[in-house]
């Protein structure tokens, strides 16, 4: 009985970063990103992205909420029942994401203003969601943070190339700074509105697409 | 009253949910393939919508706000239950939406299987929980917070119903092949959000 025990867990054992935990990172940074293929997290990739600063606080906020919830759901696993799991799931996901709102209120106040709801929604962002019930909820907790963190990449390199694009032709700035300047460029307000958002983001999953070789139907 | 219209109004048209403020993308893109789909779960959205609302208010306004649990005793004045609002109100809409998927199978066999299943989808619907995180940046009171639930839920509706009638269209178009599905969604949403920016600044005249 112990023997068995013990070879199970030998068995079990990996390199802290063997290669298909790598491939749990890269993987959705490119051919499995969430956005562009699994189609997740993008209200918030479309609304938050009219500014490289609060994007960039948005995504190190999902990374925040998405690894953390991964690892305290992965942990709880074998515990949960199954048929309240989605409420264990969204208090748990709730509770992080007041801690991350105090942070962000005490430390950024301007940003996190400007934010508004976007902060709270990172509750009901289909990633933290998804990964919890397609990857933490059956996965040990180192695995399930490395996908957290794999998927929130996935996400944050997206949404600051959009914010990019948005902020450097709706304003001429960067992060802020006069980039283009204004007596030449004449800031184009229809990348300011949600609508260049979704064109922007249609155009990047044309992009990717073609790129992997990946359609649909 | 006129205010009352106003508000529904404004949060069908001007503040739409999805074209305004991208709240609820998720679904709206999964479930707008299919007309026939996309109304099953826009209704619900209305429904749910009509009635986490004032829920999330009376919870908002009696609960958490600070000073709200004056009525309890005037010593709890200076108590401000900010803080925990995520969890108050993501509970308040999980747990509303699992009564309801429980009543309705139980009672109405036939409504259930028009909306069970997408019931469970709703509970993590961004336009849900993005309606009451904007309650407390409003001053409204409990009919304006319920009219604003229900516009808001018209709006959902009204924008899955239109793409997916789009989508069901587009299926004789001949569109480049990385483009098809997500890609080409994504430019029509863009381009009907940009038809409903017409709408911005419009007001009723009383």
């Amino acid at each position: 009985m112990s023997t068995e025990v013990i070879e199970k867990t030998v068995k079990e054992k990996e390199a802290l970063l063997s290669k298909k935990r790598k491939a749990l990172v890269t993987n959705p940074l490119d051919s499995d990103n969430p956005v562009t293929i699994q189609i997740l997290g993008i209200c918030s990739a479309l609304a938050v992205t009219i500014a490289m600063k609060g994007t960039l606080i948005m995504a190190f906020g999902l990374l925040f909420v998405v690894v953390m919830s991964n690892i305290v759901i992965s942990a709880m696993r074998n515990t949960i029942p199954n048929r309240i799991r989605i409420i264990v799931q969204l208090v748990v996901v709730a509770t992080l994401v007041a801690a991350l709102d105090q942070v962000l209120r005490a430390y950024v106040y301007e940003q996190s203003k400007s934010l508004s709801v976007f902060v709270g929604l990172i509750i009901t962002n289909c990633i933290v969601m998804g990964r919890l019930e397609a990857y933490a909820m059956g996965n040990r907790p180192w695995d399930s943070a490395l996908d957290g963190l794999g998927n929130s990449l996935g996400y944050a390199w997206i949404i600051i190339v959009i914010a990019f694009i948005r902020e450097l032709f709706g304003a001429g700035k960067i992060f802020g700074f006069q980039v283009l300047a204004k007596d030449w460029y004449v800031a184009n307000g229809f990348f300011a509105t949600p609508a260049a958002a979704c064109i922007i983001l249609g155009l990047i999953i044309w992009g990717l697409r073609a790129r992997n070789g990946y359609s649909e139907d | 009253m006129e205010n009352l219209l106003n508000i529904f109004i404004k949060s069908i048209f001007v503040d739409n949910m999805i074209f305004a403020y991208f709240l609820g993308m998720c679904s709206f893109l999964a479930v707008s393939k299919k007309y026939k789909t996309a109304v099953g779960l826009g209704a619900a959205v209305i429904f749910v919508l009509a009635v986490t609302v004032p829920l999330n208010w009376l919870a908002y306004t009696y609960l958490v706000k600070e000073g709200a649990l004056t009525w309890l005793s005037p010593d709890l004045a200076g108590v401000d239950l900010e803080v925990i609002k995520f969890i108050i109100f993501i509970a308040i809409v999980a747990a509303f939406v699992q009564l309801i998927e429980m009543v309705v199978e139980k009672f109405s066999p036939s409504l259930y299987n028009a909306l069970g299943i997408f019931l469970p989808l709703i509970a993590v619907n961004c336009s849900i929980l993005g309606a009451a995180l904007f309650l407390p940046t409003r001053d409204y009171n409990l009919a304006e917070a319920t009219t604003f639930g229900i516009g808001s839920g018209v709006g959902w509706f009204l924008a899955v119903v239109s793409l997916a009638a789009i989508r069901e269209k587009m299926a004789y178009s001949d569109v480049p092949k990385p483009l098809r599905g997500l890609g080409i969604t994504f430019i029509i949403v863009g381009l009907m959000a940009l038809g409903f920016m017409s709408f911005a600044g419009f007001k009723l005249p009383f």
